[in-house]
């Protein structure tokens, strides 16, 4: 029998791994914290009392705020394996060609999409990470660390008010609050978009989870990134089977899970901001 | 021989002397005997002797009068032919057969009064049953009144009227008398028994309301004892009796129109009068003997005129007689209640009550005979009228609610008249914490709908002097909460604190008739929506705190408005003794927060990013955030629309190129199958 095609494999198992926490502890910090912030909406309430009360929300938040900071902190140890064992040097990993941090290609390949969006030239040749990829990396770490610590401020306010103003916890629930709408609505409108929405990926692309992606589509989507392993000669280090189909539509359910309530938590921010806003 | 010595021996002043008292002799002395002719020695000479006999009417009667005996009493110094008229300068021996003795010739007045009254026209009928001046006070032998002795003494009166006014007498029996044993009667009452038993002569004995001598029938208009002077006589000696009766009988009524009034023995039985009310007047057997006929109407209005005496038993009215209600009734007539005109006023009683009810919105609509104005019979009834503490009754706490329900439920008379907002009063009072108590919990202390609004005196929210006027809610409800009212009246929302507008009182925030108990969930949440009534911007930036939030959730556990600004003791928060004064406002942090610093009292409860003014670094905060993603989302947006026509063309072209390079695949496959078949 022909077995499925060649895939090429992306993700590391912790990296998917990562994302997949990520996922719930994201969508749980979500749904608990619009509840709030959207208090005087009927489904804020049916929210809350869902989650068994504002309490047992916020518990539920602040237990899904310490895995995304545990999923962070791995992140960053796993960097620093990656760097001790694969790569060799910070400059190496901060600097090098497969890097996170933005780098004359990216630009490149911003001014090139540009064009192409305006019908003035080609598809640019997107490498292993695109410029959009990488604006939502490091959303992430604006986001910990900007969400994370206000919300960590409010989370022992008393404490914190041994040295710093009453007022502050006022600014901190302004900044926690509207940093997390800027996330969330993100994540759910501009992020799904990206990655699972736009039509050659729609409805969804699951290689996030699979961590790898048929060698046909990776040859249209990275043509970049392609043409590269096969010069250096490593893409057959990166071919890999694809995982049988219970295994895909599992996965394609927890994403479809995933998707809609994202789509219900904008419907529900857009109703709130429109209809009933004050 | 006498006279010759003293005028040899006399000179011309002993002459003078002796000549001026032999004048006077003549005028003291002799004159007047020879002036009336027949001395009394002349008539005791024969009448002395107590074997005298004569004869009157044909019948031999002793004629015997002791001397000695008559000038001891009250008439001994007055001549036999003062009082036996006839016989003066009668040649002895005189006739027999006497007219009566005389008494008017100095006893004028008695003596027409006499003639007048009912004792004189039977005399005049020649009723021989009638009673003479003799018949009660004697002939010859007549005592002063004040002697104990005499026949008139007030103590003897009783016994005197008696012996003719008793059972079994001639009088009793032949005469019509309409009271019977009036003497047993009167001795048992209030007056015999001061008289007779305590000897108090100034107690009243029959003389004293059936006057001596002027006695009368009831009917006649001049008696003492007819019904419009019934009160003059009574008062005789019950002066001030208005004050006593004052919530029988107002005032000068008692003077002015003693015919529509009750008279002193329509309550007060003649001849019986005890310290008590009488148990039936004997009115209410009269009045019974028609209204206890069940197929009894009015010839006006064709409605049942039919008393259930068994209804009037049971009732608090039970010893009050017919006729103290039904006022106008005229006992001279046969059908003593043809003089009613009007109906019942149970204010002649409850003369208080009445005069509350004429203030109220029940009594002035009343007043202009409004047909949906309430009466006292419609909340108490009528003959059957119970205490207000025994659970049939109709104001028993309990079947209030249901009473004034019966006008004031949606869609009845007085909901319709209503024009105010609340609206289901009957049944948001059933759901409330008062509702619940009086009719789940049975406490018949709780708030009824009288309790608030008065049983008598209900009157709308806007009467200054209503019980429920804002200006006296508080005073109303602390009528059973005292204590929330001693405290309520000391914060800021009472009007003896401050001066300003539209001051909430206890129904602001509790609502008139939807209390809820103040520790459920539901009040706790409702009261915030109040405070914000009139604190609508402090209210806004509440909910945009925490607390605020998590109470819109529904969720109580957050402090809410009194529990940092108190309930009922709520004081303006520059007030030392306000609970978030400088003083105590961190305490009041520390209720909930048990760390809480200074600093943490710092927070902003009230916080709103929109005033720049007051709280810039929230505002600009506010706005650093708001253009951060603001300007994320616009940049992202204008990215992703770009990107989605030109990703569908792209779609477009690879499905093409797919089709395409399968239709290569297609055609390089064939052989390739075949192959594959010839191996198979």
């Amino acid at each position: 029998m022909h077995r499925e095609e060649e895939q090429v494999l992306r993700f590391s198992r912790l990296n998917r791994g990562l994302h997949i926490l990520m996922i719930i502890s994201f969508i749980s910090l979500s749904l608990t914290g619009m509840s709030l912030k959207f208090s005087y909406t009927s489904w804020a309430v049916a929210l809350s009392h869902f989650f068994g009360g504002f309490e047992a929300a916020g518990s539920i938040h602040r237990f899904a705020a310490s895995i995304m900071v545990i999923v962070f902190i791995t992140h960053i140890v796993d960097l620093t394996r990656l760097k001790r064992k694969e790569i060799g040097s910070w400059k190496k990993l901060l600097f090098g060609k497969d890097s996170m941090l933005f780098n004359r290609k990216d630009l490149e390949d911003f001014i090139g999409s540009m064009k192409w969006f305006l019908g003035r030239g080609e598809r640019p040749e997107y490498g292993r990470w695109t410029y959009w990829e990488k604006f939502d990396y490091f959303a992430v770490f604006w986001g910990v660390f900007v969400i994370g610590s206000t919300g960590f401020t409010l989370w022992f306010p008393e404490f914190f008010t041994r040295f710093l103003p009453g007022w502050f916890l006022n600014v901190a629930t302004i900044i926690h609050s509207d940093e997390a709408l800027l996330a969330t609505g993100f994540i759910f409108t501009v992020h799904f978009f990206n990655t699972h929405l736009r039509p050659e990926k729609f409805p969804m692309d699951i290689v996030v989870f699979t961590g790898r992606m048929p060698l046909e589509e990776f040859k249209i989507d990275r043509p970049q990134e392609y043409k590269e392993l096969v010069e250096k000669g490593e893409l057959e280090n990166y071919l890999v089977e694809g995982y049988p189909p219970i295994v895909t539509r599992t996965i394609k359910i927890f994403g479809w899970t995933a998707l809609s309530i994202g789509f219900f938590i904008v419907i529900w921010i857009i109703y709130a901001m429109i209809f009933s806003y004050r | 021989m006498v006279k010759k010595n003293l005028s040899k021996k006399l000179n011309d002043k002993q002459i003078l002397r002796r000549g001026t008292a032999l004048l006077l002799f003549i005028l003291f002395v002799v004159v007047p005997t020879k002036t009336f002719g027949q001395e009394n020695s002349d008539c005791f000479g024969c009448h002395d002797d107590k074997s005298l006999t004569g004869t009157k009417n044909g019948k031999t009667i002793s004629v015997y009068v002791s001397e000695k005996n008559f000038t001891k009493f009250v008439h001994g110094t007055v001549p036999c032919i003062g009082c036996h008229v006839d016989l003066k300068d009668a040649e002895f021996p005189h006739n027999e057969d006497l007219k009566p003795a005389k008494c008017g010739g100095c006893h004028k007045s008695e003596q027409e009064l006499h003639a007048k009254s009912l004792h004189g026209k039977a005399i005049a009928r020649g009723d021989n049953l009638a009673p003479t001046c003799k018949t009660c006070h004697g002939g010859h032998e007549i005592l002063p009144v004040k002697d104990p002795k005499s026949s008139v003494y007030p103590m003897k009166i009783p016994f005197l009227c008696g012996r003719c006014h008793q059972e079994g007498t001639k009088v009793q029996t032949q005469r019509t008398i309409h009271q019977d044993h009036i003497v047993e009667n009167f001795s048992e009452s209030i007056h015999g028994e001061g008289l007779l038993k305590k000897g108090l002569v100034v107690a009243p004995n029959c003389a004293s309301c059936h006057t001596s001598h002027s006695i009368l029938p009831h009917t006649d208009p001049a008696s003492s004892i007819a019904r419009k002077n019934i009160a003059a006589t009574c008062t005789k000696c019950h002066v001030m009796i208005e004050a006593v009766h004052r919530k029988i009988i107002k005032g000068e009524l008692w003077e002015k129109k003693s015919h529509v009034l009750p008279a002193c023995i329509d309550c007060h039985q003649p001849h019986k009068i005890r310290k008590v009310f009488y148990e039936l007047g004997m009115a209410n057997k009269d009045c019974m003997s028609c209204h206890q006929v069940e197929s009894l109407k009015s010839s006006k209005d064709g409605r049942s005129l039919y008393v259930d005496i068994m209804d009037y038993d049971q009732s608090v009215h039970n010893k009050t007689a017919c006729s103290q209600c039904h006022s106008e009734v005229n006992a001279s007539h046969i059908r003593p209640c043809e003089t009613i005109t009007k109906k019942v006023d149970c204010a002649s009683c409850h003369a208080n009550v009445g005069d509350e009810y004429k203030q109220s919105t029940h009594g002035i609509l009343s007043a202009k005979n409004d047909p949906n104005a309430p009466v006292c019979s419609e909340c108490h009834g009528t003959h059957k009228i119970l205490s207000k503490k025994n659970p049939e009754s109709r104001i028993f706490p309990t079947n209030i609610p249901s009473l004034c329900a019966t006008c004031h439920r949606e869609g009845e008379q007085a909901a319709v008249r209503y024009k105010g907002k609340e609206h289901g009063i009957i049944e948001s009072y059933t759901e409330s914490i008062h509702g619940k108590g009086l009719m789940k919990s049975g406490l018949t202390v709780t708030a009824t709908c009288t309790g608030c609004h008065t049983a008598h005196r209900e009157l709308p929210h806007t009467n200054p002097s209503s019980s429920i006027n804002p200006k006296n809610v508080a005073a109303t409800c602390g009528s059973c909460h005292h204590g929330i009212q001693e405290k309520f009246e000391k914060s800021i929302h009472s009007s003896k604190i401050s001066n300003a507008k539209n001051l909430p009182s206890c129904n602001d925030c509790h609502s008139a008739h939807k209390i809820k108990r103040a520790d459920s969930e539901g009040f706790k949440l409702h009261i915030m929506d109040q405070c914000g009534r009139c604190h609508e911007e402090i209210a806004k930036t509440y909910f945009d705190t925490y607390h605020g939030k998590v109470s819109q959730l529904g969720y109580t556990k957050t402090a809410k408005c009194y529990d940092c600004h108190g309930a009922h003791d709520i004081l303006a928060i520059s007030n030392p003794e306000s609970h978030l004064s400088r003083k105590n406002v961190l305490k009041t942090c520390q209720k909930c927060h048990e760390g809480a610093t200074r600093k943490f009292a710092g927070y902003f409860t009230h916080a709103t990013h929109h005033d720049p003014q007051k709280y810039p670094i929230l505002f600009w905060t506010f706005w650093g955030m708001t253009g951060l993603l603001v300007g994320t989302f616009v940049l992202a947006g204008i990215h992703t629309l770009l990107w989605l026509p030109r990703s569908l063309k792209w779609k477009r072209e690879l499905e093409q190129k797919m089709k395409d390079k399968e239709k290569l695949i297609n055609e390089n496959k064939e052989p390739e199958n075949k192959e594959d078949g010839t191996d198979a």
